[in-house]
């Protein structure tokens, strides 16, 4: 549900949760985007990180700089006045993935668990204009949704101990790609060439809260030549 | 400025890596702040070689880490004692004292505490990445290349020559915290207390915790009195941001204390340690005590200017 008026929730005495919702929506997740930009925006003195998640905005403030009274008024504020024009477009971004083989293990199971070829499982995934819900887990992991629910999976069982660098997951109806190797339990379906994650660059990934992201299939030959 | 090699590692113990006091305003990327985990010692580090506050140290976990100097250099350590040496001779903490060309470091025995803090006038140099010169273990980069240091690595500071002066330099070790092995954080409840009844927060706020040796600097998991949720609470929430010091309640019931390798989680956070006793998280040893006290934001507020006007005072003292 969609909260009429924010939720302040306090995590400890130096960050502040300003929740907007309590449920996967693109709406909620809009707000939040929202908010964030517009606290971008205005530069709030003792502002020292804003995290955005899905239906929340964590803004981490230091406590000798700005009481927690003047953040909430100050957000607020920002709420009721924010100027939509001075937010940025979601960006629309479209990402290579090799599905299935040695880079897609999952695909074969996950296609026969719901009676269809992996061909159809590949048609359903990039048919799809996947929201981005919040950056999270590790460095550059893009939360992304609404996966069809012709092709949507629980987690596996038993997590892997590393799921390999670029692996395309897929988590009930949302998607996801693993900018580092790392843990994991998401079915995994395929991998892409797309780097998602590098700490020297700016900004340090590709893609951000709010953007569009369409997957497109290629084939092997491709992975290996792709150049960003 | 002349950069100098100043130190080889000889023998890099559990876990040594460099880090200032943090990555700070890259969460929405997904990045860790990281850090020195006790940010107090490390300040203090560096205050004393005149370096500024926020410089990078050496995070030494537990002893066994061992190095040559190789220039003249002032070096002071801060945080767990170690027992630290000076070629075999045993030195005073929270003091700055010269090192020459060829004398040895050495951290020897575990006395108190769990981590030391070395700085060196100068300060290391290693490229700032998103600003900053902490380690990201995880994800492996910053510091050095991005992993802990190992045998044979050898450390570089900005004129360290110019920094002799600061030789001899003293904090008050009255104003050292003491790092007894039973553990009294303080924290504010929140922010989802709601989730839980008044039942699951009396128990966690009178339970014993013992601290897990599964603790590193992701989080300090604790074994202890179980905390449930209210019954028709679904498993997990929506994943959101999170802070270190942060207490997280997951499917078992045992509490971790969040550290600053995480941006985002998705379990309900009981309560969250201050500000000003987050510090001490990076001295929790496995298999010491916890026990939480709730204060309000008020006395959160107070602890805090408490401890900025130590460290204030001891900023003001150096001339």
């Amino acid at each position: 549900m969609e909260h009429k008026q924010p939720k302040f929730r306090v995590m400890g005495d130096r960050s502040l949760l300003v929740e907007l919702g309590d449920e996967i929506s693109r709406e909620v997740n809009r707000r939040v985007r929202m908010l964030y930009f517009s606290l971008i925006d205005c530069n709030l003195g003792g502002v020292v990180e804003l995290i955005p998640s899905y239906a929340a905005l964590l803004i981490v403030f230091d406590p000798l700089r700005i009481s927690l009274a003047a953040l909430k008024a100050g957000t607020l504020r920002l709420m009721e006045t924010a100027d939509p024009s001075r937010i940025p477009e979601p960006r629309i971004v479209r990402i290579p993935v090799v599905y299935g083989g040695e880079f897609g293990p999952d695909l074969p199971w996950l296609a026969e668990t719901h009676q269809m070829t992996p061909n159809d499982v590949i048609r359903h995934h990039t048919a799809t204009t996947y929201h981005v819900y919040m950056i999270g887990f590790t460095p550059g992991y893009p939360y992304m949704g609404e996966v069809p629910v012709e092709i949507a999976t629980p987690r596996r069982d038993t997590p892997r101990t590393r799921v390999p660098q670029g692996s395309v997951g897929i988590a009930q109806r949302q998607t996801g790609i693993y900018p580092v190797a790392s843990p994991g339990g998401w079915q995994i379906i395929g991998r892409t060439p797309v780097r998602l994650f590098d700490p020297t660059a700016w900004p340090p990934t590709p893609l951000e809260i709010g953007d569009a992201v369409n997957f497109y299939p290629i084939e092997m030959e491709a992975y290996g030549n792709w150049q960003p | 400025m002349a950069t100098v090699a100043v130190m080889e590692v000889k023998a890099a113990g559990p876990l040594t890596t460099i880090q200032d006091r943090g990555r700070f305003g890259f969460g929405c990327y997904g990045v860790a702040s990281s850090g020195a985990l006790d940010s107090v010692a490390m300040r203090i580090a560096n205050l004393l070689v005149d370096n500024p506050e926020e410089e990078a140290v050496l995070e030494i976990t537990l002893p066994g880490f061992s190095a040559t100097v190789l220039a003249d250099t002032v070096i002071a350590v801060t945080g767990a004692d170690l027992g630290w040496r000076q070629n075999d001779r045993p030195l005073r903490m929270w003091q700055a004292h010269r090192f020459q060309n060829g004398d040895a470091i050495a951290f020897r025995e575990l006395n108190s505490g769990c981590r030391a803090y070395l700085s060196v006038g100068g300060g290391w140099e290693v490229p700032e990445i998103m600003g900053s010169k902490s380690t990201n273990l995880s994800s492996g980069f910053g510091g050095l290349g991005g992993r802990p240091l190992q045998k044979g690595d050898v450390l570089w500071a900005a004129s360290p020559q110019l920094f002799l002066g600061a030789g001899g330099r003293m904090f008050d070790l009255n104003s050292v915290p003491a790092y007894r092995g039973c553990w009294q954080l303080r924290a504010v409840l929140g922010p989802q207390d709601d989730h839980f009844d008044a039942a699951a927060q009396d128990l966690f706020l009178n339970a014993d915790y013992r601290v897990s040796p599964h603790s590193d600097r992701t989080g300090i998991r604790l074994l202890g009195a179980q905390i449930s949720a209210k019954e028709d609470m679904a498993e997990s929430i929506l994943s959101e941001g999170v802070v270190a010091g942060t207490v997280q309640i997951p499917g078992d019931g045992q509490p971790i204390i969040l550290l600053g390798e995480t941006v985002s989680g998705g379990y309900r956070k009981i309560a969250t340690v201050i500000t000003a006793d987050l510090h001490l998280l990076g001295q929790v040893l496995p298999d010491d005590h916890i026990r939480f006290q709730a204060v309000t934001m008020r006395e959160a507020r107070q602890a805090l200017w408490r401890l900025e006007e130590i460290i204030g005072r001891f900023r003001d003292s150096l001339s």
